[in-house]
């Protein structure tokens, strides 16, 4: 609670104890008149204040003018009918305040809580002079500096250890609960915690480009694009409110008068009334705040679980996500190639795969790492020459006086010789030595462990197909949507074959229904930002794929696509709850005032209760972590 | 050229009422008020300088909002 807070709940509880302690002094008259405007004033003289001031501006449907006229009205007819019923006003303006008090402390204490979920910001850095540790601002480390984190402390700035080594939490992060090993020479992302070893670092990156800064900048600007139903709120509020102060007037002239010209009772201290109410029910703040608050939290509960949302229009698209197109490497399998097997070798595979590595040792594709990687030892450049890269084929060489060919079965073809063909799911390596075949080296890309559950919980979730886009040869492609379940799938596809896939996939859907595309951040921008919501995995340290994507997940599990759809319909379920709700009790409201049912009292009753349970219901939003 | 300052308010009809009273002033391209971080994201015309806009920025603010405030 701040000053201010405090402040008022003094003067709520002194009004209120005052309106008790009146109700049973038997005063009458000018001096029971004069008795209630104490607590009165003492509740409402800042808004009558503002009010004033809002006449002055000319702001005629601030709130505070309408709740000064509402409770002004209802005095002025206490005394014109001699009631002695002040009571009225005074509750009124007592509920109001109540309720604002409550807005105030509910908002400010969930502010708080969402900041400290999202709290990976480190407070100083550690740096050793002259064997002596000193804490110094991050802000101030250069690159290249050597920190030194203690166990229990949060590594501040992105960095290489130096020395030691450690078990780091990383779960602020990613969501994360298992601690990740980090030694001597690995890298480490600024915002994990050190959980075991003192580490030496050395930075790499200044504190403003560092991991933690990032996400933090783009978690605290996430709620300032506005989704559609903020705009909504937005809308409605303006119109809302003079339109329900223009219904008031109208019912406070228009029903009188009539029954006026048709020789009735016109009984115009009880349509008066009725207008009050209308005032009352006018303020429109219960919608406004639930609405911005239910996104916030619902982006910072995504943002615990590793889930990166950059905006509240983001979390709504994904909300309404019914395409899952993914780029299959690196999202659905690893994007590591291995080195599977060598079948039908003429030689010793090992022999057999130092042929293909030294063909292979300008190329710097994946498929050529990983022989390379499979190799395993360094390689000699001077005992290979006359490279030839046959673009879509393979490569030729000469290694230490061999010829050496290595390709797809295309390759083999057109050097007229005969591969034997393999029958296993991965990229196939034919080898021919000095023109004769050597057999082949089978390579494969290892699926994920959760992709299969993965694409299970996205159709449990609702999505109406999983679609998988690869560069890969077709029976590869097919054999691993096979095996995952993926409902179609387009391979042998150039990069800019995927950008017109997912155009292709956008234009026959309906406009309702989203396409949310899937990829590993890298090389695949374009995509990313073609489609309905670009979502990146395993981004974690990559500042192109945070750039690109409006949805980053922070580690590479598959899962959390799931996941974050969950999340995102959750919150989303709470906003129209809290929309439907609102404006659904406002509308009764109204309906009972006009016909005489509803009092002020009811009405301020109700306008409360709507605002302190919309509240309550936004907060939901943050709790995601079992969903 | 944009720039974002704190801002201190507490009602989130007035935080809209803000943003549209922000985006009318002479020299404002766009704003945005974020009432859930207390933030105000505004958006300069090219050649304006914020040291001149921002005080009638607050100005506009302080008319529909009296209990606002804009830390400039």
């Amino acid at each position: 609670m701040n000053k201010k807070q405090k402040k008022m709940l003094a003067r709520i509880f002194l009004a209120a104890a005052l309106v008790i302690l009146l109700h049973f002094l038997p005063v009458q008259g000018i001096l029971r008149f004069l008795l209630y405007m104490v607590p009165y004033l003492v509740i409402g003289y800042d808004i009558l204040l503002k009010a004033w001031k809002g006449i002055l501006n000319r702001q005629i449907f601030d709130e505070s003018f309408l709740m000064a006229v509402a409770t002004i009205g209802a005095i002025v007819i206490a005394l014109y009918e001699k009631s002695g019923d002040y009571n009225e006003a005074v509750a009124v303006m007592l509920f109001y305040q109540i309720g604002e008090w409550f807005q105030s402390y509910a908002v400010g204490k969930s502010r708080r809580n969402i900041s400290e979920l999202m709290d990976i910001r480190p407070d100083y850095a550690n740096i050793e002079n002259d064997g002596r540790l000193e804490q110094v601002d991050p802000d101030e480390v250069e690159i290249g500096s050597t920190i030194v984190v203690q166990p229990g402390e949060k590594v501040p700035i992105d960095g290489v250890i130096l020395e030691g080594a450690s078990s780091l939490n990383t779960s602020a992060l990613t969501g994360e609960s298992l601690p990740r090993e980090a030694k001597a020479g690995d890298e480490v992302i600024s915002g994990c915690i050190n959980m075991t070893g003192v580490l030496k670092i050395q930075t790499t990156k200044e504190f403003g480009d560092s991991t933690v800064s990032q996400i933090l900048d783009l978690v605290e600007n996430a709620s300032s694009r506005k989704s559609k139903s903020e705009d909504f709120i937005s809308k409605f509020a303006k119109v809302y409110t003079p339109a329900v102060c223009y219904c008031a007037l109208a019912l406070a002239v228009i029903p009188p008068l009539f029954f006026t010209l048709t020789g009735g009772n016109p009984e115009w201290v009880q349509w008066i009334y009725r207008a009050l109410t209308f005032l009352v029910i006018s303020c429109p703040c219960a919608l406004v705040i639930s609405i911005p608050l239910s996104f916030f939290a619902g982006i910072g509960g995504a943002s615990n679980q590793g889930v990166l949302v950059k905006g509240s229009n983001y979390l709504e698209t994904l909300s309404q996500t019914k395409y899952v197109v993914f780029d299959k490497t690196g999202t659905l399998t690893r994007g590591v190639f291995e080195v599977n097997d060598v079948h039908h070798s003429s030689i010793e595979q090992a022999k057999l795969l130092e042929y293909a590595a030294y063909a292979e040792s300008a190329s710097s594709h994946p498929i050529a790492k990983s022989i390379q990687q499979a190799y395993g030892r360094e390689l000699d450049r001077s005992r290979v020459s006359d490279i030839q890269e046959i673009g879509g084929h393979g490569i030729t060489a000469v290694v230490d006086g061999v010829n050496v060919a290595a390709g797809n079965e295309k390759l083999m073809n057109k050097l007229g010789i005969e591969a034997i063909h393999c029958h296993h799911v991965g990229t196939v390596v034919h080898m021919a030595l000095n023109g004769k075949y050597a057999g082949h080296i089978v390579i494969s890309d290892d699926i994920k462990a959760t992709s299969k559950e993965a694409i299970a919980q996205l159709k449990h979730a609702g999505v109406k197909k999983t679609i998988m886009l690869t560069g890969d040869a077709r029976r590869v492609a097919e054999s691993v949507a096979r095996d995952l379940g993926i409902d179609e799938v387009y391979s042998e596809l150039l990069p800019s074959d995927k950008v017109a896939k997912v155009e292709h996939i956008l234009a026959e859907k309906d406009d309702r229904e989203k396409v949310a595309f899937v990829g590993d951040g890298i090389n695949d921008a374009p995509v990313l930002s073609r489609a309905d919501i670009g979502i990146a995995m395993g981004a974690m340290g990559s500042d192109a794929a945070i750039e690109a994507a409006d949805v980053v997940l922070m580690d590479d599990d598959p899962l959390k696509i799931a996941k974050a759809i969950r999340i995102s319909r959750k919150c989303l379920r709470i906003v129209y709850q809290n929309i439907y709700f609102a404006i659904g009790i406002k509308l009764i409201c109204l309906i009972l005032g006009a016909l005489g049912i509803a009092t002020m009292w009811l009405a301020i009753f109700a306008d409360v209760g709507v605002m302190v349970i919309a509240i309550l219901n936004a907060i939901r939003a943050l709790f995601v972590k079992k969903l | 050229m944009k720039k974002t300052y704190k801002i201190e308010v507490d009602c989130a009809n007035c935080a809209n009422q803000m943003e549209d009273a922000t985006k009318k002033v002479n020299g404002v391209k766009n704003a945005i008020v974020n009432f859930m971080t207390l933030k105000m994201i505004v958006e300069f015309e090219e050649g304006q300088d914020p040291k001149t806009v921002m005080p009638e920025v607050v100005k506009a603010c302080k008319k529909v909002e009296p209990d606002c405030e804009v830390y400039i």
